[in-house]
């Protein structure tokens, strides 16, 4: 049987990326974000995942506003990064897992999640950031992907508890796979951030440590913040935050936090991190 | 729109437009526009003559005005979605940062520190009634 071990949350600011492609990480600016995941990236090399489920979400790139999926699970054998206006990032393919994303498809929808199903897509800052951040700089992707794209961008994204239960509609889909797999789930976007209008750069840490806590020790009650409270209090953009409750929901109740990281700012956006592994596994 | 309707609840919320059906409506063209920018091609001929270029999409004239000027809040007001405009600042090579001081109306240095300052601060920030 697969089973999930441990999760991950992390920004993904698309700045972050253009730092390490341009070997600024030494930069005092960038050095204090990047020292947040060396944690990461030495656990996550000794706990060698079999398969990654990473959800993001997509920005005005594979899906414009011709198609806008609320939940699109990534199907493919592989997935190319996008040209986002500047070109490809310098990063590997990733590879997907078709196998294991199918199986979650079918088991999500037969249990009433509607997920869209894609068997093409180009993928953006949105997942590669996480990639860089969580694996580093390899030549290749250490394991398979399997691409969660949830939409963020038009309102209304779906609400927190909507992506709690498809976190356990996951759980439940990966515990039913009958190969023996040792899965990890990454939540990635936010945290505070707005990046449009008069109100640009607002960033809010009081609430961003308070969502870290209750995903640790109150994910429930994380699941009953409305979409106002997102937007007003976590900016605009903030709301991308929804998408760490599919990670918490995949996990058990009882986490214990392994590492927690927060610094403002990278770019616009305050970077949260942290990584969570069910007490059981 | 219903003139009775009341305004979600969402629009108390200061310097902010939240991008819900009506502006998706509004802006459905203009964002098209916008992603047309993701290619090259589109890309060169945009930067070789704008207007002309934009004729090739069913535009208002305030949106096409909006876009000429570089009005980055009026494209919002038109309709547009940042994740969207931000792809006319990559053609103009311009960073992320500098539209965002643009539309809050500093310079970038200023911006600059008030995010490395941490950030805009939400006292004063949540709601029209709130802000003075």
């Amino acid at each position: 049987m697969a089973r999930i071990i441990a999760g991950v949350g992390t920004s993904h600011v698309p700045a972050i990326g253009a730092a390490l492609d341009l070997g600024k990480t030494a930069e005092p600016y960038w050095k204090r974000v990047f020292d947040g995941y060396e944690f990461v990236k030495k656990w996550i090399a000794e706990e060698k995942p079999d398969v990654v489920i990473l959800v993001f979400n997509d920005h005005a790139t594979a899906f414009s506003l011709e198609l806008i999926p609320t939940f699109a699970i990534g199907t493919a054998a592989e997935f190319k990064p996008a040209d986002e206006g500047w070109g490809p990032r310098p990063v590997p393919v990733v590879k997907g897992h078709p196998e294991l994303a199918w199986h979650i498809a079918q088991s999500a929808i037969l249990d009433e999640f509607d997920m869209t199903i894609v068997n093409k897509m180009d993928v953006d800052h949105g997942l590669t950031v996480p990639m860089s951040l969580i694996f580093g700089q390899p030549d290749a992707w250490p394991c398979p992907v399997i691409p969660l794209a949830v939409n963020v961008v038009q309102y209304p994204p779906p609400t927190g508890n909507r992506c709690y239960n498809l976190g356990k509609a996951i759980r439940k889909a990966v515990e039913s796979f009958d190969q023996d797999l040792k899965v990890m789930i990454f939540g990635t976007g936010g945290m505070s951030h707005q990046l449009q209008g008069p109100r640009a750069g607002l960033i809010n840490s009081e609430f961003d440590n308070a969502f870290l806590d209750g995903l640790v020790q109150d994910p429930a009650a994380l699941t009953k913040i409305p979409h106002l409270d997102y937007m007003r209090e976590a900016g605009s953009e903030g709301i991308e935050l929804v998408m760490w409750l599919i990670m918490r929901g995949a996990l058990d109740d009882d986490v214990e936090q392994l590492h927690r990281f927060y610094t403002v700012p990278a770019s616009n956006t305050a970077v949260g991190h942290i990584v969570l592994k069910n007490v059981a596994a | 729109m219903a003139q009775d309707k009341p305004l979600p609840a969402y629009e108390d919320i200061p310097g902010t437009l939240v991008f819900d059906s009506n502006r998706s409506r509004q802006g459905f063209w203009l964002n098209q526009f916008c992603m047309s920018l993701m290619k090259d091609e589109n890309r060169q001929e945009f930067r070789a003559d704008e207007a002309k270029y934009l004729d090739k999409w069913d535009l208002t004239e305030a949106q096409r005005q909006s876009v000429l000027k570089r009005d980055w809040n009026g494209m919002l007001q038109n309709g547009a979605n940042i994740y969207f405009t931000a792809k006319i600042a990559a053609t103009d090579a311009l960073s992320f940062q500098h539209i965002a001081a643009l539309m809050s109306g500093v310079t970038q240095p200023e911006y600059a520190a008030m995010m490395l300052a941490g950030g805009r601060s939400i006292e004063g920030n949540r709601s029209k009634s709130e802000k003075k």
